[in-house]
C-alpha cells in the first residue's frame, strides 16, 4: 500500500452529511466521460453507465463536456487549461455528484482545479464545489455508495495497474479489487511495480518516447512474469500505453477498463487494441 | 571583516528579510524566536524511544549494524574483556585508550600494551568511554575532550567503547537533556560523536563492506556498575 | 560544472544505450526503495515525524535570518569563523583564500553537494591545490573525472569493473598485476591510499547536512567516517552549506535525523553523525587548529518568497531519485547538473535558470512518487508544473507543442466543434484499424507509434453513441 493512502478514510470528509439528505431521493450522477473514452472506448463509458444506474443513481451526460483540461495543464498552459475548464464547471453545475472512469480526470477536477483558479478567487465557491462532488468510478462505488461487490464469474488470472492520479491524488487502491472480489474465477496477481507508473503521463509519453518506453517495458516484463492474461486499471491513458506495449512486443495479454469486467459488459468490446474479428 | 562591514552577509540577510515580507526583525522579534532555542523542547519521540527493558533493545539495535556487544559486572573486568577482544580480532596487543582515571587505575595485563594521547597511524585498536547509548537505534554518544580525542574514534581499525548500562537512554532528546545536565545548557563539546555501527560503505555496486575509512569493528563493553 | 541539461534528450538517449548504466541502474533499483520500506515499517511514527520535520524547516525558513545569526554568533563565540558567500564565485574564492591563508598544498574533502555546486575542486586545481575526494564514491568519480549521478552514491552508475579499471589507471604504483576483481579488495586499495591524504592534509573540507542555530554545531552524516578524518586530522576545517541547512535545536536536528537515513538508504540512522562546534580548543590533542563556516546564498535567498520555498525544506536524502521511474531509466547524469532526479528537477532550473533547463522539469510523468516518498512532503509535482508554467509564459517549449495545445484547446473550447472534428476522425481511425484493431504505423502519431501499437477507436463516439441511445431520455 502506497505512502500516502494508507491512513487516508475511505469516506471523505462531507460526503456523510450529503447522503443523509439524499437519502430518500435518487441521486443524479453527471458521467464525466473522459476524452479517451469518448473516442477511443465508448464501451467503457457504457459500462460506467451501466454500474452507476445498477448502484441506483440516475445518470446524465452533458452534451458541453469535452476534455478536462489536463493536457493544457501539465504543459504549463493555464489560460488554454481554464478555458476549458470552464466548460466543465458549467456543464456539471446541476448534478449532484460527477463520476469519471479515470483517476487522472477525477484527479484533475478535484485536485488540480482548486490550483489552477488559484488566482481567481470569483471562481472559488464554484471550483470547490465541483471538486467536491467529483469521484472516479470505483471510489465513487464503494466510499460514497457503499456498493458492495457483486457477484458473477470472470474467468482470468488478472493483475491490476494502479494510475498514478487515482492512486495518489485520489487514493484509489483498494476500491476496484474490492469491487472485483466476489467474481467467481477472477484471480488478481500483483505485480511488484503495481503503484510504478507505466511510462503514459499523457504528452511525455510522446515527447519522450524512449524513457516512456523503458518505463513502459519494466511494467510489461512484470506483467508478462505475473502469468496474467489480463491486465486491468482504471484510466484509459495508462492502458492504452500498456496494450499498446504488449502488442508491440507480442505478448498475448489482454488489457480491459476495470469497468468493463465490473459491469459485465466484457463481451460488448473486443480487449483494448484487438480487433472484433468481423471484417 | 566584522559582520557589520560584510556587504555580502547584509545582501543575503536583507534578500532573505524582503523574500520574508519583512525588514530586519526587532529585537522583540529576535528575541521570541530564539525562544526555542533558549528552552529547547522535544518534538515527536517514537515510542521506540520509550522501551521499558533499554539494555536489551540497545544490545538488539547495535547488534543489528554489525556492531559486538559485552556485559561486564564493572570497571575490574575492562582489561581482561579488552585483551580478549583484540585476540578474537587477531589485533596485536596494544592499546590506544582515553585519558581517563578510572580506566588508568586498573590493572592491565603486562602483555597489553596501553597508551593514552590521541589516534596516530599504525594504531591498530582504541578504547573509549561513552557518554551516553542510545537505545532506539544502538548508538553510542562519545564527547571529545583534551583527555578523550575524537581521532581515537576513527583511526584505528577496532574501536571499543565502555558504556555504563545507567549511561543508556531511550532516545537522543534524552541524550541531548542529559549532555545539557552535564555541560550546561547551550554548551557543546567541540565534537559530538554519534557512532552506530561500524564503518561501511556500499559505494561500489550496492556491495556493503564495513571498515570503509573508520573502524572495521565496533565493540561495545556494558558495564553493569559504574 | 557546465550544465548540459539542454541535452536533455539526447542525454537520455544516450543513456537508455548504455548498456553498464542500464546494468547499474537495474541494481539499484532493487536496494533502497526495498531498504526505505522496511525501516518506514519499523517506525509506525514515521508519517508523523514527517509532519514534526516539515514543520521544523518550516519555522526554520521562516526566521531564516535570526537562525542564521544566531548559528553565526554560537560559531563565532566558539571560535570559529563564518563567510557570507552570495554566489559560487563568492564562495570558491573564500575557499581558496582560506586554503593560501592555510598554506595548504593537500586538500582531503568529504562528499558535499554544495562543493558540486560551486565546482569547488576544479577551482582548487586551478589555484594550485590538490583535492582529493575521499568518500569512496565520490574518490572514482574524481578519478574518472566525472559528476556523481546520485546525490548520495554518487558512483552507483558504474560497475565494479570500471571501478577496477579507473584504480588500475590511477595507481600505477601498485603492482600491474594485482588482484582487483572484487569491491572488498577496491576497498582495501582505496582505504590505504586515502589515509596517507588524511594524515598529510593541511586542510579538510567538509559540507553539512545541518546546521543548528542553538549550538552553533554544524552536523554532518556519513557512513564511511570520511568526514571525521576529513575534519580532525588537518589544521583547517572549511564546513561549505547552504543557508537553508539551518535549523533551530539539537532536538530539531534528531527529528530530522529520524527522516533522513531511513528515507535515504534504509538506515536506522547513518553510521557517523557528527556534531562539530568549533576548533580545537585550549588543551585538545586534535581537531583542526581553524574552523570556518562558508554559509552559500546562490539563489536561495530568491526561492524563499516564491512558489519554491517548500523546495528550501530539502534535506538531500536521495528518495524522489530512488523512486523516480525516469531517474531509474537514465540516472543521474542525462539530467546534465549538479542535482538529479526529481529534486534537481526544481532545483536546477532555480539555481541556473529555467533557460537551457526547461526539459528537467517536463521529462516526468508527474506520477506523484516523489512527493509520495519526500521525507519533507515537497509537493515536486505542483512545482515541477509551476516551472511547466513558467517555461511556457515565457514562450518556452516545441513550437509543433505550442501550436498543438492552441489548436486543441480551440476545438475543446467549442463542444459542437469537438463533436463535429472527433467525430469524423473517430470514424476514419475505427475503419482503418477495424481489421487488426490498432495501428502499427499512423502519420502524426509517430511519437507514439515508434514503441508501440496504438489502439483504434472503436468508429463511434460515446457522445454520439449516447445521445443516439438516449435522445428522449435526455
Amino acid at each position: 500500500m502506497s505512502d500516502t493512502c494508507r491512513h487516508r478514510p475511505l469516506i471523505q470528509p462531507g460526503v456523510q452529511v450529503i447522503l443523509i439528505r439524499m437519502h430518500d431521493e435518487q441521486l443524479t450522477v453527471g458521467l464525466f466521460v473522459t476524452c479517451l473514452v469518448d473516442l477511443m472506448r465508448p464501451s467503457v463509458g457504457f459500462a460506467a453507465v451501466k454500474l452507476l444506474e445498477n448502484a441506483g443513481c440516475r445518470v446524465v451526460v452533458p452534451a458541453q463536456q469535452t476534455c478536462c483540461g489536463q493536457p493544457a495543464f501539465n504543459s504549463g498552459a493555464s489560460a488554454e487549461a481554464k478555458a476549458v475548464a470552464r466548460q466543465v464547471i458549467d456543464a456539471f453545475r446541476d448534478v449532484d455528484y460527477v463520476v469519471a472512469p479515470s483517476g487522472s480526470c477525477a484527479g484533475m477536477i478535484k485536485t488540480h482545479y482548486p490550483e489552477l483558479f488559484a488566482d481567481e478567487p470569483a471562481q472559488a465557491a464554484a471550483v470547490a464545489a465541483l471538486a467536491a462532488k467529483t469521484y472516479e468510478l470505483t471510489s465513487f462505488l464503494v466510499d460514497v455508495l457503499r456498493q458492495k461487490p457483486a457477484a458473477g464469474t470472470y474467468p482470468v488470472a488478472a493483475t491490476y495497474h494502479d494510475s498514478c492520479s487515482g492512486l495518489r491524488e485520489l487514493g484509489v487502491k483498494a476500491q476496484p479489487r474490492y469491487l472485483l472480489s466476489k467474481l467467481e474465477g477472477l484471480s488478481l496477481t500483483e505485480i511488484p511495480s503495481a503503484e510504478t507508473c507505466c511510462g503514459f503521463g499523457g504528452l511525455f509519453c510522446v515527447k519522450y518516447t524512449d524513457i516512456s518506453a523503458k518505463m513502459v517495458d519494466a511494467k510489461v516484463d512484470d506483467i508478462a512474469a505475473s502469468g496474467a492474461k489480463l491486465v486491468l486499471g482504471g484510466d484509459m491513458g495508462c492502458l492504452m500505453n500498456i496494450a499498446g506495449r504488449l502488442q508491440r512486443r507480442g505478448l498475448a495479454v489482454e488489457v480491459r477498463h476495470v469497468a468493463e469486467v465490473l459491469a459485465g459488459s466484457a463481451d460488448d468490446a473486443p480487449a483494448i487494441g484487438e480487433s472484433d474479428g468481423k471484417p | 571583516m566584522t559582520a557589520a562591514a560584510d556587504p555580502a552577509r547584509a545582501a543575503m540577510l536583507a534578500r532573505i528579510q524582503g523574500a520574508l515580507g519583512r525588514g530586519a526583525p526587532s529585537e522583540e522579534q529576535r528575541r521570541r524566536v530564539l525562544q526555542r532555542c533558549a528552552a529547547p523542547s522535544a518534538n515527536l519521540i517514537p515510542a521506540r524511544g520509550r522501551e521499558n527493558d533499554r539494555i536489551a533493545q540497545f544490545i538488539a539495535e547495535a547488534e543489528r549494524v554489525n556492531a559486538t556487544t559485552g556485559r561486564l559486572a564493572g570497571w575490574s573486568a575492562v582489561p581482561a574483556a579488552v585483551a580478549e577482544t583484540l585476540s578474537a580480532a587477531r589485533l596485536p596487543p596494544r592499546l590506544r585508550m582515553v585519558d581517563d582515571a578510572r580506566l588508568a587505575s586498573l590493572a592491565w595485563p603486562a602483555d597489553l600494551a596501553v597508551a593514552t594521547g590521541k589516534a596516530v597511524d599504525g594504531d591498530r585498536a582504541s578504547l573509549a568511554v561513552a557518554f551516553a547509548g542510545i537505545a532506539e537505534t544502538g548508538t553510542v554518544m562519545l564527547l571529545s575532550s583534551p583527555s578523550s580525542p575524537a581521532t581515537l574514534n576513527f583511526l584505528p581499525e577496532m574501536h571499543i567503547v565502555i558504556l555504563p548500562e545507567q549511561a543508556i537512554v531511550g532516545a537522543y532528546e534524552d541524550a541531548w537533556a542529559n549532555l545539557r545536565t552535564a555541560l550546561g545548557a547551550g554548551v557543546m563539546p567541540r565534537v559530538v560523536n554519534w557512532i552506530t555501527g561500524p564503518s561501511r560503505t556500499a559505494d561500489i555496486e550496492q556491495t556493503l563492506l564495513l571498515g570503509a575509512h573508520g573502524p572495521r569493528l565496533l565493540h561495545i563493553l556494558l558495564l553493569a556498575e559504574a | 560544472m557546465q550544465s548540459k541539461a539542454h541535452t536533455f534528450t539526447a542525454n537520455a538517449r544516450a543513456a537508455l544505450a548504455d548498456e553498464p548504466l542500464q546494468a547499474a541502474l537495474a541494481r539499484f533499483q532493487g536496494g533502497f526503495p526495498v531498504k526505505r520500506r522496511a525501516a518506514i515499517d519499523r517506525l509506525p511514527e514515521f508519517d508523523a515525524l514527517r509532519d514534526a520535520g516539515k514543520a521544523i524547516k518550516d519555522a526554520a525558513l521562516a526566521n531564516l535570518d535570526i537562525y542564521l545569526e544566531q548559528f553565526e554568533a554560537k560559531v563565532v563565540a566558539a571560535g570559529g569563523h563564518v563567510h557570507w558567500c552570495e554566489d559560487a564565485a563568492a564562495a570558491r574564492q573564500t575557499v581558496i583564500d582560506l586554503c593560501r591563508e592555510a598554506g595548504a598544498k593537500t586538500i582531503t574533502k568529504a562528499k558535499s553537494m554544495i562543493g558540486e555546486e560551486i565546482a569547488i575542486n576544479e577551482a582548487l586545481a586551478a589555484a594550485g591545490f590538490t583535492p582529493i575526494e575521499t568518500d569512496l564514491g565520490e574518490y572514482i568519480i574524481q578519478l574518472r573525472d566525472e559528476a556523481p549521478s546520485h546525490i548520495i552514491v554518487p558512483a552507483v552508475h558504474l560497475s565494479k569493473e570500471q571501478v577496477a579499471e579507473s584504480f588500475r589507471a590511477h595507481h600505477r604504483d601498485l603492482p600491474a598485476e594485482r588482484p582487483l576483481s572484487e569491491p572488498q579488495a577496491m576497498l582495501d586499495e582505496a582505504r590505504a591510499i586515502l589515509r596517507q591524504a588524511f594524515l598529510t592534509a593541511d586542510v579538510g573540507i567538509t559540507g553539512a547536512n545541518m546546521l543548528i542555530a542553538e549550538t552553533g554545531s554544524t552536523v554532518l552524516v556519513t557512513n564511511e567516517g570520511n568526514a571525521d578524518l576529513t575534519q580532525t586530522l588537518p589544521r583547517m576545517q572549511i564546513v561549505i552549506a547552504s543557508i537553508e541547512k539551518v535549523v533551530p535545536t539539537l532536538e530539531d536536528a534528531a527529528t530530522v535525523l529520524r527522516l533522513l537515513a531511513r528515507s535515504a538508504t534504509g538506515q536506522e540512522l547513518s553510521v557517523y553523525t557528527t556534531f562539530t562546534t568549533g576548533p580545537k580548543r585550549g588543551d585538545d590533542l586534535d581537531g583542526p587548529a581553524a574552523f570556518h563556516v562558508i554559509l552559500l546564498d546562490n539563489g536561495r535567498s530568491r526561492m524563499l518568497g516564491g512558489p519554491f520555498a517548500e523546495m528550501l525544506r530539502c534535506i538531500r536524502c536521495g528518495a524522489c531519485l530512488n523512486h523516480c521511474p525516469v531517474y531509474s531509466a537514465v540516472g543521474g547524469h542525462a539530467y546534465g547538473w549538479v542535482y538529479p532526479g526529481p529534486m534537481g528537477s526544481v532545483l536546477t532550473p532555480n539555481l541556473i535558470g529555467l533557460a537551457g533547463t526547461s526539459d528537467l522539469p517536463n521529462a516526468s510523468t508527474l506520477c506523484g512518487r516523489c512527493e509520495e516518498v519526500c521525507p519533507m512532503r515537497i509537493p515536486l509535482p505542483r512545482m515541477l508544473r509551476q516551472l511547466r508554467r513558467d517555461a511556457f509564459a515565457s514562450g518556452g517549449g516545441p513550437k509543433p507543442m505550442r501550436a498543438g495545445l492552441a489548436a486543441w484547446a480551440f476545438v475543446a473550447g467549442r463542444p459542437w466543434l469537438y463533436r463535429l472534428a472527433t467525430g469524423l476522425g473517430v470514424r476514419i481511425l475505427g475503419l482503418l484499424g477495424r481489421r487488426h484493431g490498432r495501428f502499427r504505423r499512423l502519420p502524426g502519431a509517430s511519437g507514439w507509434t515508434a514503441v508501440r501499437d496504438l489502439p483504434a477507436p472503436a468508429g463511434r463516439t460515446f457522445q454520439a453513441l449516447w445521445t443516439e441511445r438516449n435522445g428522449a431520455r435526455q
